[in-house]
C-alpha cells in the first residue's frame, strides 16, 4: 500500500535497476533480460510461444537467476514482429521464431549476437545491432509512447520505476485551477482528431455549477487503419490511469469511466489488472497519497458501433443505452454522463498528461509548430514498407512519416496518395507531401488530422474505389436518428456505385459535389459532417480518376471491373 | 457446469443495481447463452424491471450481439481500409466459396460462422482474419482452405468431449 509520495519513490527506487539496465545506463551484473513483444501484431506473429519457449530454455540451462523473460507492449515495428530486445547490450531481433530461441540463450553467456536475426536496413544492406540506430525508432520522438516497449504493462512497479504516478503526486499538491493552466499553457489539443483544446474543455467542465462531475476515457478507436490506442492501453495502460486522475483532480470528479471497444480483449485484459493494481497499491480508490482526494475508474465495453466513438453517443451508451448521438450543445462539459458535467478526453491525449504535469508546460510546448504543440503518435498501413507505430513532433512533413520512417512504397510502385483521418477525412496526393502535419495545415489541404491513422495508397488503388469504400463503411455505420446522413450516405453511395460499375455520367460528379455538401451541413453529428470528404478530397485532387470512369468507362487502376478496358484513342 | 440461467442469475446480482450496466450483462449472456434469443432478453427484462422494447433496441443497435445461434467458431475477415487495399475482399469470397456461406452466415453443422468485420486495429499485419480470438496476419486467399481444416480437424478430435448446440439451446427459463 502506497500512502504518501515516499512510498512512492522508495518503490520507484527499488525497482530503478531494472529500467536503468534496459536505458543503457546501469552496469547489470551479468544479468539479461529479453523483453519480447506481447502487443496484438506480435502475438498474432507468435510472441506469446516465444516467451514460453524462452522460459523452458532459461530453465534448462539453469539461468532463472541470470536472464529474465519479460513481456511488454507494442514497439512500433509490427512488420517485422515478434520482436525481442536483449538488455544490457540492446540488441534488437526481429521475427524471432521459437525455434531461435535456443540459439538466443545460449549466446547471452558468450554475448554472441545471432547476424540472422538483426534487422536488415533495406537501403544500404547494413545490420544495426540496436533500436537507436535504426531509422525507423531514430526520427522519432516519443512522449505518449514512452513507456511501450520498454516496460511490462502488467507491473505497475515497472511503470512506477519510469516516474509513474509521480505527476499526480505532484498535482496533488497544487490547487485544481494551476493543474488546469499547466495544460492550457501546454498547447495540448484533442487527439482524437477535432483538436479541441484540452485546457480549455477542463476548465468548462470545472466552471460547471453541478456536480458530481465525471472523466470518460473515449478508447472507441473505430477509424479503420488507425491503432495507436489500442497500443497504448496494451502497452501502458497506467499512463492512461494516471492521466484520468490528475483530470478528476484538476475538475473535481471522484469518477471515471474507459470506454472500450471490446474488439480490443488484450487491451481490455491489461486495463483491467492495471486498475486493480493501482486500487491494490491505493493509487486509486480512496484518499490517494493521504491527500484525501479519491477517485475511481471503470470499464465500460463498446459493443461494436462506429458511432460511440462520437462523444453524446458514447456517454449514452455508458448510460447502457443505443448509442445514438445528440445535437451540441449543450456539450458534454456542462451536461454529460447522467446530465452530469463531463470531460471526454482520448486515450493519446490523456497519455500525455502526466508527462506535462512532470516536465512542465514549456518543454511540452516546445515541440510543434505555432497551433499544434507536442507530438502525434500514427499509425502506418497500407502500401508502406515499414508498416506501423511511429511518433514524431508535430509539424513533421508527410514526406518524411512515409518515404523516411515509413521506407518507402514496396515492390517499386509509384506512390498515390496518404489517405489520413480515416472516415472522416481525406486523400493527399503527391503534391501535398510537403504538408507539415498539424490541425490546420490539414485541414486546409482538404484533409484531417484524425486520429492519427496513415493509409498509403500506390498507383494499383483507385481513387474512386477508395471514396466507395469509405462511404460504404460510414453508410453502414450511420446510426439512422438523422435524415440527412441516413439517406444522404446511402444516394451518395449509389452515385458512387454507379461510376465504379461504369454507368456514371458527368452530371453525376456535379451531383456528388452538392450532395457531399448538403450532407455535410445538415447532419447532426460529426460521423455526418464529414462522411463525405473522402469523396471531396478525391474529387479535388483525382478528379481525372472520376472523369475517366464517366466519360472513357476506364479504371487507370485495373480496379473496378468493368472497367478494365483500355480506351481507343482517336 | 451450472445451468445457464443460474449463471445469468449470477451475472445480475453483480450488475442488476447499478445504473448503465445493461450493455455489460447483455455482454454476459451472450458468453453464457452464445447468442441473445427472444427468451432470454425477455426473461433478462422481467429481471432487471426494464421493457423489453429497450432491450431488444440496444439488441438491435449493437453489431457484436446477435439474436440468431452462431457457430462454435466466428470468422470476423478484416474489411479496414488497410486490409481493403491489401486485398482482403479476395480472402473474404475465398471464405464464403470455401463454405458456401454469405456474409453473417452460419454453416448447418454450426461450427462456423462467418462475418466481415470493422478494423480490428492489427492494421501492421494486413490482411486480417480473426476466428474466435486467434488473429491470422498476413492472410493470402490462398491460405483458407488450410485454416479452416485446422478447426475441422480439431473438431473431429474434440468431437467427443463437445456438445454441439441443438436446435433449441435456449430451454424455456424458469418462472419469475
Amino acid at each position: 500500500m502506497i500512502t504518501s509520495t515516499s512510498d512512492l519513490l522508495n518503490i520507484r527506487q527499488q525497482h530503478l535497476p531494472l529500467i536503468e539496465a534496459r536505458l543503457g545506463r546501469e552496469e547489470a551484473a551479468g544479468e539479461h533480460q529479453i523483453l519480447v513483444c506481447a502487443g496484438t501484431g506480435c502475438s498474432s506473429s507468435g510472441s506469446h510461444g516465444l516467451r514460453e519457449e524462452l522460459k523452458k530454455q532459461v530453465e534448462a540451462h539453469q539461468l532463472q537467476e541470470k536472464v529474465k523473460i519479460i513481456k511488454t507492449g507494442c514497439f512500433g515495428f509490427c512488420k517485422l514482429g515478434p520482436i525481442a530486445v536483449v538488455y544490457p547490450e540492446g540488441i534488437f531481433y526481429c521475427r524471432v521464431r521459437k525455434e531461435d530461441a535456443a540459439a538466443l540463450v545460449k549466446g547471452l553467456a558468450s554475448s554472441q549476437v545471432i547476424t540472422r536475426l538483426l534487422y536488415r536496413d533495406p537501403a544500404t544492406g547494413h545490420l544495426p545491432r540496436r533500436m537507436e540506430e535504426i531509422h525507423f525508432f531514430q526520427a522519432q520522438h516519443r512522449i505518449a509512447l514512452r513507456n511501450c516497449g520498454l516496460i511490462n504493462p502488467e507491473d505497475i512497479n515497472e511503470y512506477i520505476a519510469r516516474d509513474g504516478y509521480q505527476a499526480l503526486a505532484e498535482a496533488l499538491t497544487r490547487r485544481p485551477e494551476e493543474i488546469i493552466a499547466a495544460i492550457s499553457a501546454s498547447g495540448l489539443r484533442g487527439r482524437g482528431g477535432a483538436g479541441f483544446p484540452t485546457g480549455r474543455k477542463w476548465e468548462l467542465t470545472a466552471a460547471a455549477p453541478s456536480r458530481p462531475r465525471y472523466v470518460v476515457c473515449n478508447a472507441d478507436e473505430g477509424d479503420p487503419g488507425a491503432f495507436m490506442d489500442r497500443s497504448i492501453l496494451e502497452g501502458d495502460p497506467h499512463s492512461v490511469l494516471e492521466g484520468m486522475a490528475i483530470a478528476g483532480y484538476a475538475i473535481g470528479a471522484k469518477q471515471g469511466y474507459v470506454y472500450v471497444r471490446a474488439e480490443y480483449p488484450i487491451a481490455v485484459d491489461r486495463l483491467e489488472r492495471a486498475i486493480r493494481q493501482a486500487c491494490r497499491a491505493g493509487l486509486l480508490g480512496d484518499n490517494i497519497l493521504g491527500t484525501g482526494f479519491s477517485f475511481n475508474i471503470e470499464i465500460r465495453l463498446g459493443a461494436g458501433a462506429f458511432v460511440c466513438g462520437e462523444e453524446t453517443a458514447l456517454l449514452r451508451s455508458i448510460e447502457g443505452r443505443r448509442g445514438e448521438p445528440r445535437p451540441r450543445p449543450p456539450y458534454p462539459a456542462q451536461a454529460g454522463l447522467w446530465g452530469k458535467p463531463t470531460v471526454v478526453n482520448n486515450v493519446e491525449t490523456l497519455a500525455n498528461v502526466p508527462v506535462i504535469i512532470r516536465k512542465g508546460a514549456e518543454w511540452y510546448a516546445s515541440f510543434g509548430t505555432k497551433g499544434s504543440k507536442g507530438t502525434k503518435v500514427f499509425s502506418l498501413a497500407g502500401s508502406i514498407n515499414n508498416t506501423g507505430l511511429i511518433e514524431v513532433p508535430m509539424g513533421t512533413t508527410l514526406r518524411e512519416i512515409i518515404f523516411g520512417i515509413g521506407g518507402g512504397i514496396p515492390g517499386g510502385k509509384k506512390f498515390k496518395a496518404v489517405q489520413t483521418g480515416g472516415p472522416s477525412g481525406g486523400c493527399l496526393p503527391e503534391e501535398m507531401l510537403d504538408t507539415p502535419v498539424d490541425y490546420e495545415a490539414l485541414t486546409e489541404a482538404g484533409s484531417i488530422m484524425g486520429s492519427g491513422g496513415l493509409i498509403v495508397m500506390d498507383e494499383s488503388d483507385c481513387m474512386v474505389d477508395i471514396a466507395r469504400f469509405y462511404l460504404e463503411f460510414s453508410q453502414d455505420e450511420s446510426c439512422g436518428r438523422c435524415t440527412p446522413c441516413r439517406v444522404g450516405t446511402k444516394r451518395l453511395l449509389e452515385i458512387l456505385k454507379r461510376i465504379t460499375s461504369g454507368e456514371g455520367s458527368m452530371g453525376d460528379l456535379k451531383l456528388l459535389e452538392d450532395l457531399s455538401h448538403d450532407v455535410k451541413e445538415a447532419s447532426l453529428c460529426g460521423l455526418g459532417q464529414t462522411a463525405p470528404n473522402p469523396i471531396l478530397s478525391t474529387l479535388r485532387y483525382f478528379r481525372h480518376e472520376y472523369e475517366a470512369h464517366v466519360r472513357d468507362k476506364y479504371c487507370p487502376a485495373g480496379v473496378c471491373r468493368n472497367l478494365t478496358q483500355r480506351p481507343v484513342l482517336h | 457446469m451450472l445451468d445457464k440461467y443460474s449463471r445469468l442469475d449470477k451475472v445480475v446480482k453483480v450488475y442488476g443495481r447499478q445504473p448503465g450496466q445493461l450493455i455489460r450483462i447483455l455482454h454476459q449472456a451472450q458468453e453464457i447463452f452464445g447468442y441473445l434469443p427472444p427468451e432470454v432478453q425477455a426473461y433478462l427484462a422481467a429481471r432487471l424491471n426494464i421493457p423489453l422494447a429497450e432491450i431488444a433496441g440496444v439488441v438491435s443497435f449493437y453489431s457484436l450481439f446477435n439474436s440468431e445461434p452462431k457457430g462454435k467458431y466466428t470468422i470476423s475477415v478484416c474489411l479496414g481500409t488497410a486490409c481493403y487495399v491489401k486485398g482482403s475482399q479476395e480472402i473474404f469470397q475465398a471464405f464464403k466459396n470455401e463454405m458456401d456461406l454469405d456474409d453473417d452466415d452460419t454453416t448447418p453443422d454450426r461450427l462456423f460462422t462467418l462475418r466481415s468485420t470493422r478494423c480490428m486495429g492489427a492494421c501492421g499485419l494486413a490482411p486480417v482474419v480473426a476466428i474466435n480470438d486467434d488473429i491470422y496476419g498476413q492472410v493470402k486467399a490462398g491460405d483458407v482452405a488450410g485454416i479452416l481444416s485446422r478447426y475441422q480437424a480439431k473438431e473431429l478430435a474434440d468431437d467427443h468431449e463437445y456438445q454441439r448446440p441443438v436446435e433449441h439451446p435456449a430451454t424455456a427459463p424458469p418462472p419469475h
